[in-house]
């Protein structure tokens, strides 16, 4: 099958079927992902909105379990995961100024920042895990405020898991995907011309960073203002 | 619309004659053939969806629950309601239809991201192949609607499978809308502006908006449910502080703008139908284009006109209600225009446009009885009767899939190069007309004297009524088996199609038909606004 392309359009292997020239592609690409984003974005949602509700149905409970979040390993976690928006952010700039090394050392550096959150997050699951705080796996919760209710702290700890696995989740792909970028780049696919698989990769990193940046504050902190 | 006028050179290569391997299709990223994957899949899962109907109507003709058990009704009607939207009717017209004209509509190769579009279809079997394997092993009780605290707690059926077959059937309909919106925007012919695209294309667009907003939020209310359900949590469980309404919020962010996923680009087909079988420019292009936007807007939010009963307070029920008659006003001013449209045209009553007429006359019905029960004290009295499963018949059946066979019938020489036999199709149009209104307009009298549904047995009186239904639907059986055979019959023997039977001013008819792999020999330019018929007089039928 040939494929004609427009007169004065410059041929290039990465040129897909349906467009017309590289900078189409680039744009459809980016448009693309932000479609998908919004996807993700109402995903999240669904579930802010459901802790939401129930924060303000159940909040003495959902006080009183929030508590015993590790505020220490989340404003780390925190930390790390700007820190690798920041890197991530050079990575896409290199790319786009065709600097093919650079971007492998930009993304290995955010690779590292995206492991040493999942390893942090582990360390606190586990932790939750040791304090009978994972919900239906023997939940135990004892408190003697007024108002507290087991069967809501658990409400808290599921969409607290439920939220946090699916961040997590995200995570995974993520480090996934800038792992085959790294390598992309390390046999030089990307130049000037052609890069915009960084920078989409760049975007869905930042996107589910910013998740975090939500999650942070209505997990952990909001609830420490009310004593 | 013109385009730069493709030479036919028999045998010509086209995208079915390329390749014949099983693999080339399995394998392919040409969205023609994607969407005839997709067509061939419906209409199994049709088919299948058809079978539990029929097993429910013959259990209606008597009022005793005499042929199945009330633990197999159960099944029955969830089974059909689950095979038939997420599976017959969301990808019906939206990924079938949109996937073969949608890209050669804008002038395009292909759709934007190729291999998505076949991940789209993958998704799709692998979702259809799960609920259907749940479906053999012992099926699903709790109704399509999923209702917590029964579906988490107390159902002791398939219901963790069928949640993960509707995932995977929801990811399938991001990935379409996504194609879609990334299509549109961005790989429209030279001269194609957004004031010159066909109505198809509007209706598509916002169908895919809300295919990429509603659908990821059903997905986690599907997964919550699946999550509470494994490791009993309690998230819409009230015995442990959980809320069930709030399942039912989730669920109908999603499935009531759902119902306009399946009517949005039933929309999009009449409009293409109607100008070409009136050889007019349709009526207040703008109008009709806004209108759908604004359908997708308020289908947004409307979702609590599901939940008048269920509890929410006075104040959020009359905001609902109010706004679930704000969607009727662009939904009434399409059938308007559409009419309008008709008005000193030159009509020709081919099979597309018996469907066309079939869709705006039982639409309107559709639509007018969806203002009964958008009132809140009408809402009370037929709540959960067969007052509103005639209402969303009339909508689903009526509405989208005389759309779909309309639009099956209009595109068939395009897809396949052939007609399909004239005569039958217009007596099997005809059978499906009367046998539809025959099964479901009993349904509004039965539901308005007090008929409640999802019960396999009913008192005495309603028998009469009940029976019509079935015979109703033993006639629109014979109307749906018809276009089977003579569709599949044409495939071979029907007349040949020049590239452009109806004459229509549609950029999808400017190139052969079939179509090339890439749909059109070279790129066309478009020079003038859509169904410019007053300045083509020699664009006339061929066929």
């Amino acid at each position: 099958m040939s494929h004609s392309t427009e007169a004065g359009a410059v041929h290039h292997s990465m040129l897909q079927t349906p467009y017309r020239d590289l900078d189409q592609q680039r744009e459809t690409a980016t448009l693309g992902m932000f479609v998908f984003l919004l996807t993700e974005l109402m995903m999240f949602g669904g579930l802010f909105c459901s802790y939401l509700v129930y924060r303000t149905l159940y909040f003495p409970s959902f006080l009183e379990a929030s508590r015993h979040m590790d505020l220490t390993i989340g404003a780390v976690n925190t930390a790390v995961l700007i820190c690798s928006s920041l890197t991530m952010a050079l990575g896409v700039q290199a790319a786009q100024s065709g600097r093919g090394r650079t971007v492998v050392l930009y993304m290995a550096i955010t690779l590292l920042f995206g492991c040493t959150f999942l390893a942090l997050k582990a360390v606190e699951y586990y932790h939750h895990w040791h304090a009978h705080e994972v919900p239906g796996f023997g939940f135990e919760f004892v408190s003697g405020a007024a108002g507290v209710d087991v069967g809501k702290a658990q409400l808290f700890f599921a969409l607290y898991f439920i939220m946090t696995g699916l961040h997590a989740l995200h995570m995974l792909i993520g480090i996934g995907l800038v792992t085959w970028i790294t390598i992309c780049a390390w046999k030089g696919h990307y130049t000037e011309g052609y890069h915009n698989p960084v920078e989409n990769v760049g975007l869905y990193w930042h996107f589910v960073d910013l998740v975090w940046i939500y999650l942070f504050p209505l997990l952990y902190l909001i609830s420490r203002m009310h004593t | 619309m013109s385009a730069a006028p493709s030479v036919a050179v028999e045998p010509r290569e086209h995208y079915l004659n390329v390749d014949y391997g099983i693999r080339s299709w399995l394998l392919t990223t040409d969205h023609k053939r994607i969407g005839i994957l997709y067509m061939i899949s419906i209409t199994v899962m049709f088919f299948i969806g058809g079978l539990f109907a029929t097993l429910i109507r013959l259990e209606l003709m008597t009022p005793a629950g005499d042929l199945v058990t009330s633990d197999t009704y159960n099944k029955l009607f969830t089974m059909h309601g689950i095979v038939m939207v997420f599976f017959f009717l969301i990808p019906s017209v939206p990924a079938v239809i949109g996937n073969f004209v949608l890209p050669m509509m804008v002038g395009a190769r292909d759709m934007a991201f190729p291999k998505i579009n076949l991940l789209s279809w993958y998704m799709y079997v692998i979702g259809a192949a799960i609920t259907l394997y749940c479906i053999i092993v012992g099926g699903v009780d709790t109704g399509w609607t999923f209702y917590t605290p029964f579906s988490t707690t107390y159902s002791n059926t398939y219901v963790f499978g069928s949640i993960v077959g509707i995932l995977f059937a929801g990811f399938s309909s991001i990935f379409t809308g996504l194609n879609f919106i990334a299509t549109i925007h961005k790989l429209r012919a030279p001269g194609l502006t957004w004031r010159r695209m066909q109505l198809f294309l509007w209706s598509y667009y916002a169908t895919a908006v809300i295919m990429i907003l509603g659908t990821p939020v059903v997905a986690i209310a599907l997964i919550l449910v699946a999550v509470e359900r494994m490791w009993h949590i309690g998230i819409f469980n009230p015995a442990l502080g959980g809320d069930p309404v709030l399942f039912q919020h989730l669920f109908w962010f999603y499935s009531h703008p759902a119902v306009y996923i399946m009517v949005l680009p039933a929309m999009g087909v009449i409009s293409e139908l109607v100008t070409t079988f009136s050889r007019k420019r349709v009526f207040g292009y703008e109008f009709v284009a806004a209108a759908s936007i604004a359908i997708a807007v308020f289908g947004f939010l409307v979702w609590g006109h599901h939940m008048f009963v269920a509890g929410i307070s006075i104040y959020s029920a009359l905001l609902f209600s109010i706004m679930s008659y704000l969607v009727a006003i662009p939904s009434a001013v399409k059938v308007f225009n559409w009419t309008a449209t008709l008005y000193k045209g030159a009509i020709s009553y081919r099979t597309p446009m018996l469907y066309a007429f079939g869709f705006i006359g039982l639409f309107t019905m559709g639509g007018l009885t969806g203002l009964f029960v958008a009132a809140l004290g009408v809402d009370i009295h037929v709540t959960d009767t067969y007052f509103v499963v005639a209402h969303f018949h009339y909508i689903m059946v009526g509405g989208t899939v005389m759309a779909y066979l309309g639009a099956i019938h209009y595109w068939w020489p395009k897809m396949f190069g052939r007609m399909y036999p004239e005569g039958w199709a217009k007596l099997s149009a005809g059978i499906i007309f009367i046998g539809f209104n025959v099964t479901f307009f009993p349904q509004f009298l039965l539901g308005y004297l007090g008929m409640p549904r999802r019960y396999h047995a009913y008192a005495p009186e309603f028998q009469v009524l009940n029976v019509m239904s079935t015979a109703g639907a033993s006639i629109l059986a014979v109307g749906y088996l018809l276009p089977l055979i003579y569709l599949i019959w044409s495939l071979r023997y029907g007349e040949i199609a020049g590239p452009n039977p109806w004459g229509s001013t549609g950029l999808e008819w400017q190139t052969t038909s079939p179509p090339p792999t890439h749909n059109f020999e070279e790129t066309p330019v478009v020079t003038e606004e859509a169904y410019a018929y007053d300045k083509h007089p020699e664009m006339d039928f061929v066929a």
